[in-house]
């Protein structure tokens, strides 16, 4: 479980999160939502330590991630796989090395383990014959399933996904909703979706918190989202609707 | 309100003080041995073998300049011709192979290194290594810094060679010098501890380049025209920072 408490953070005393407090909890698929620049990527980043909070704490499992030295943080990371806004992927590996990358780097396991575990995670994605291929040759819905793929392959716990439809055609994102919600079924992972994708978030998300002004303003489950009376989360709604209805 | 000029003198202090942390967090990954070796030698490849034909031919036209101008300044009848091979040696040994190479390299090696993780930072390829559980440092800085002190001796030995070689063969070439005059004008005055002064020089260019274009780079922000800026950046300042090194050597050591 994540526990996020009264999180502040600030960019050169401009505050972006300004009181954030929020409950994550396990396998389940929570998905924050709010407009570009409202501070989702840096609650994110926050999160998994890429970023040091200015104020409040965050307890993943209990563990207060602020207490912990690089070494602790870097172990604790091992839990988290993040998929990426622009996939992330090494560009001077092919898929099979991309997948393989934190496999080799981080566990013990030998090469033909490491093989056959790639070969899953490709399967997974969908992508079992994309494995040769650079990532200057992969599409970018291809990119963003081999950075899933590479994303699961330690076997996260956690599974961050940072605007995972962004860029993508609607049938592209369709298939990526299908898949991330699959995995997280399967695998039990617990996903956090970042994203201002409405129809994303509704496909995904068993939970919902709206980020707004640098604060969790509404937080609740989708069927509550479709009763809910709050004005502002009902405009930003509304606003994805007309975007992506037909 | 911040005037332009504050905001130069922030800057730069800030630039400082990020080069000094990446710095002190390389030596501190430096244990991390099986995070990087396989980058080392990935590194030391780019840096030293594949910079090898730039580096000897600068040195070659560096060598043979040196001669053709020695020839032009110092050919007298009252002057023994193995004089030209006294200032061809020591000049390349002291001098020229260190600077030149190191200025050729910085455009090269400084700029590609900075341009590649400059791109790793903007792509979030960076976070991406530290999400992992990798410590980003000891993957991408820690190898480049070190290929750097290692390969630029290697480099600074074959430019050496190679603009002494230059210098020796456009003077017999030319007719000024015969190359057994050439060679015993350079071994008469040349120094061992030349060598050792320019090998000191060579690994403390190749430190400055490499660990100054990684920090460049890694600090990178603001997408396609933060690695454009960054690159040139790396590039400019690695030049300056080496012949502001090669001066103060020179006083400290000579």
């Amino acid at each position: 479980m994540i526990e996020i408490q009264n999180l502040y953070k600030a960019f050169s005393g401009l505050p972006v999160l300004t009181d954030v407090s929020l409950t994550i909890e396990d396998a389940k698929t929570f998905a924050v939502i709010g407009a570009s620049g409202s501070g989702k990527s840096v609650l994110m980043k926050n999160v998994v330590g890429l970023m040091k909070p200015d104020r409040g704490t965050i307890l993943v499992d209990g563990v207060d991630i602020s207490t912990l030295s690089y070494g602790e943080t870097r172990k604790l990371r091992e839990q988290f796989g993040v998929l990426f806004q622009g996939g992330a992927l090494f560009d001077s590996m092919n898929a099979f090395d991309n997948v393989a990358f934190p496999l080799r780097m981080i566990t013990e396991m030998r090469e033909p383990e490491i093989r056959k575990r790639v070969e899953e995670c490709l399967e997974t994605v969908h992508l079992p014959e994309a494995g040769s291929k650079m990532p200057s040759e992969l599409s970018g819905g291809m990119q963003k399933r081999v950075a899933l793929a590479r994303a699961v392959a330690l076997q996260p716990k956690y599974i961050f996904y940072d605007e995972p439809t962004s860029g993508l055609d609607p049938i592209t994102s369709n298939a990526i909703n299908e898949l991330i919600k699959d995995l997280d079924a399967r695998l039990g992972i617990t996903g956090i979706v970042i994203t201002h994708d409405m129809h994303s978030c509704l496909h995904i998300a068993d939970r919902i918190g709206f980020l707004h002004e640098g604060n969790m303003h509404w937080v609740g489950t989708v069927d509550e989202l479709h009763s809910a009376t709050d004005e502002t989360l009902l405009d930003f709604v509304k606003a994805s609707e007309y975007r992506i209805g037909p | 309100m911040t005037y332009p000029f504050e905001r130069k003198i922030e800057s730069f202090f800030v630039e400082v003080g990020r080069y000094g942390l990446l710095l002190f967090q390389s030596f501190r990954s430096i244990l991390e041995i099986g995070t990087y070796w396989k980058n080392l030698i990935i590194q030391m490849v780019r840096v030293g073998v594949d910079s090898l034909p730039i580096v000897a031919l600068t040195a070659a036209f560096s060598g043979a300049v040196t001669t053709v101008q020695s020839v032009h300044q110092l050919i007298s009848p009252l002057i023994p011709r193995s004089v030209i091979g006294g200032v061809v040696v020591p000049s390349m040994v002291l001098e020229l192979a260190v600077v030149t190479t190191a200025l050729v390299l910085a455009g090269r090696v400084g700029a590609r290194i900075a341009a590649e993780l400059g791109t790793m930072r903007v792509t979030e390829q960076v976070d991406a290594l530290e999400v992992m559980g990798l410590n980003s440092v000891a993957y991408l800085v820690v190898p480049r810094v070190l290929a750097g002190v290692i390969m630029f001796p290697v480099l600074y030995a074959v430019a050496c060679f190679v603009g002494i070689t230059g210098g020796m063969i456009a003077g017999e070439l030319g007719g000024h010098i015969p190359m057994q005059e050439f060679i015993e004008g350079g071994r008469q005055f040349f120094n061992a501890s030349d060598v050792t002064f320019g090998l000191i020089k060579s690994v403390v260019a190749g430190f400055i380049i490499t660990s100054v274009s990684c920090s460049k780079g890694y600090y990178t922000t603001g997408g396609a025209e933060g690695v454009g800026s960054s690159t040139t950046q790396a590039a400019v300042s690695s030049c300056v920072l080496v012949l502001l090194a090669d001066y103060v050597l020179a006083i400290m050591l000579l």
